[in-house]
């Protein structure tokens, strides 16, 4: 999987331009400092998710990468180009978190218009594909008035894809999804990942993020607080061992500690039914990391 | 620039469904139907008004003058209506609901979004500006035996007018939200209005102070500016008595705009269009 810190990504000995790369970002509203300086990068073919609480930035971020908002400071590229150019909108997709489409638009006609204006030459085959792609194949003639929430939100999945982006920008897109929703959506950005599409997720489902993203970045008050890969950032919890009496637990010990407890205890007469080698959860690292700020 | 005809399409679209063009048909069959009524009834009273002669004045062509002078208004007023309604909401408006950004992020950029809502909003209300104007003067030549003295450059400058409060409310709508902005343009329609009262009065009272600040605020909101001059051509060639009696009319607020009318309303209108695709390139969505 590519990772990189620099302005590039190394991928079998050729240097390839990150998806997106943001450096020293920085925006301010007045006297509000809604980014202060955040690093991150989405390589090609990389899911990143990125978490925070409440008014932490991370619309702002992804706002910034689509060119809707400038930045007060530092950068945000896409394949090497200004975010906001011609060439990187022409490179991505997105997804609002609040968005909506004309009512009286079919799903087709909605992504017509956006083939007409991302000039993509994909005709109706992209459009079935896309739609398919969704699962709704079926919806293709029906009215955006006469969708559910959550099939809007497929339908805006379908043209964040329209014009085969190389990088993905989506804002909380599974918040209006069932579970047979959400399921659709992590197929489907696993499959955007095996096609070299770089995804920036911004999400508050910690375990869809935890499942499905390659990395992991958390930012609080416009910094970032954490970063990595969702197992790296787990941290051991300790060993449970379930004995005749009750659990019992050894907090400071590691899985590899867990055998030599065992025979410890059964060399102390204890029965032992049962040894857990407990991790933290991305839930665990994100309130650790937020310290409990749901602002 | 090739997604400005989608664009143009897209936003014609918006306002058939949201049945803004089937609110203004029915507005504007009510309005005709009045002043055929009016039209039909004041040329008939006009006829049998005894004292005409006598003092000079050809009542045919004061009553049929300010009808269509009067008609002209409404028209500018409800081309207005219609190039508000299609533009009030285009920036601010549609942001806040969700439906500008899905667009603006592709790569058609956002100057061309701008020209695009323009140009519809425009030509949809510049052309009905000028099929209201035609369908009032049918109506006025079918009543009466007046016909104006000017017919084409005052539908054109009627259209110029509303193409021009089109412009600003496009404008609004980067800063203010779609209600704000319908407010704000009304009233600045309103100022523009008054300006012309003023003039009238000015010119009743003979005060060079009143007429001038008409004049210049009719020239700073050049839609009134050029209404005023449409308004001056359809009587240009009336002189005597029934000119200083059209000039106590809704005439007095006529005023000939001169030759450099036409270069300032295009600057103006290029002015405005360019401050929008500025602040509109800076705003953050």
């Amino acid at each position: 999987m590519p990772t990189g810190l620099g302005g590039a990504v190394h991928t079998l000995g050729r240097v390839a331009a990150a998806a997106l790369a943001v450096r020293a970002l920085e925006k301010r509203y007045g006297r509000i400092q809604a980014l202060r300086g955040i690093d991150l990068e989405v390589g090609e073919g990389e899911l990143v998710g990125l978490l925070g609480p409440n008014g932490a930035g991370k619309s702002t971020l992804v706002k910034i990468a689509c060119g809707l908002i400038r930045p007060s400071g530092g950068s945000a590229t896409i394949l090497d180009r200004p975010a906001g150019s011609p060439a990187a909108r022409a490179a991505l997709g997105y997804l609002a978190e609040l968005f909506r489409f004309p009512g009286w638009y079919s799903a087709d006609e909605v992504l017509s218009l956006h083939q007409k204006l991302a000039g993509s030459s994909g005709g109706e085959g992209e459009r079935a594909e896309l739609l398919e792609l969704v699962g709704l194949g079926d919806a293709r003639a029906r009215r955006v008035e006469a969708m559910s929430k959550g099939m809007q939100q497929r339908l805006g999945l379908a043209q964040a894809l329209v014009g085969s982006p190389r990088l993905l920008l989506l804002d909380e897109p599974t918040s209006a999804l069932d579970p047979v929703g959400r399921r659709i959506v992590r197929r489907l950005l696993e499959e955007l990942r095996g096609r070299g599409i770089g995804v920036l997720l911004n999400s508050h489902l910690l375990s869809e993020v935890e499942r499905v993203c390659d990395r992991v970045v958390i930012i609080q008050r416009g910094e970032v607080v954490a970063a990595g890969r969702p197992e790296e950032l787990s941290r051991p919890r300790g060993v449970e061992i379930e004995l005749a009496g009750g659990v019992r637990s050894f907090p400071d010990a590691s899985r590899e500690d867990a055998p030599a407890l065992v025979a410890r205890l059964v060399g102390e007469g204890e029965r032992v039914y049962g040894v857990r080698a407990l991790a933290a959860t991305l839930e665990d690292v994100y309130l650790q990391a937020v310290e409990g700020d749901t602002s | 620039m090739s997604a400005i005809p989608t664009l143009i399409g897209y936003a014609l679209r918006e306002a058939v469904r949201r049945k803004v063009f089937v609110v203004v048909v029915l507005l504007t069959i009510l309005f005709l139907a009045l002043y055929w009524l009016g039209a039909t009834k004041a040329f008939e009273e006009a006829r049998s008004f005894s004292g005409a002669t006598d003092s000079g004045v050809d009542v045919e062509t004061l009553t049929g003058a300010t009808l269509f002078g009067l008609s002209m208004f409404a028209t500018l007023f409800l081309g207005t209506v219609l190039g508000v309604f299609l533009t009030l909401g285009s920036v601010r408006g549609d942001a806040e609901r969700g439906l500008l950004q899905p667009l603006v992020v592709r790569p058609v950029g956002r100057v061309a979004f701008l020209v695009a809502r323009f140009l519809g909003a425009a030509a949809v209300s510049g052309l009905y500006a000028i099929a209201v104007f035609a369908g009032a003067l049918a109506i006025t030549v079918a009543a009466g035996p007046w016909r104006p003295d000017s017919v084409v450059a005052p539908a054109l400058e009627l259209a110029a007018g509303v193409g021009i409060v089109t412009a600003i409310s496009l404008l609004g709508s980067v800063f203010l939200s779609a209600t704000a902005n319908g407010i704000a343009i009304f009233m600045v329609f309103g100022a523009g209005l008054v300006s012309g009262l003023l003039g009238q009065i000015g010119e009743a009272l003979d005060s060079p102070t009143l007429v001038s600040v008409a004049r210049a605020t009719s020239w700073l909101l050049p839609f009134e500016a050029l209404y005023q001059d449409g308004l001056h051509r359809i009587t240009e060639d009336t002189r005597g008595f029934t000119e200083i009696a059209l000039q106590l009319g809704p005439f007095g607020g006529a005023q000939a705009g001169g030759s450099s009318l036409l270069a300032w309303s295009l600057a103006y209108l290029a002015l405005v269009l360019g401050i929008a695709a500025l602040a509109f390139g800076r705003s953050d969505l």
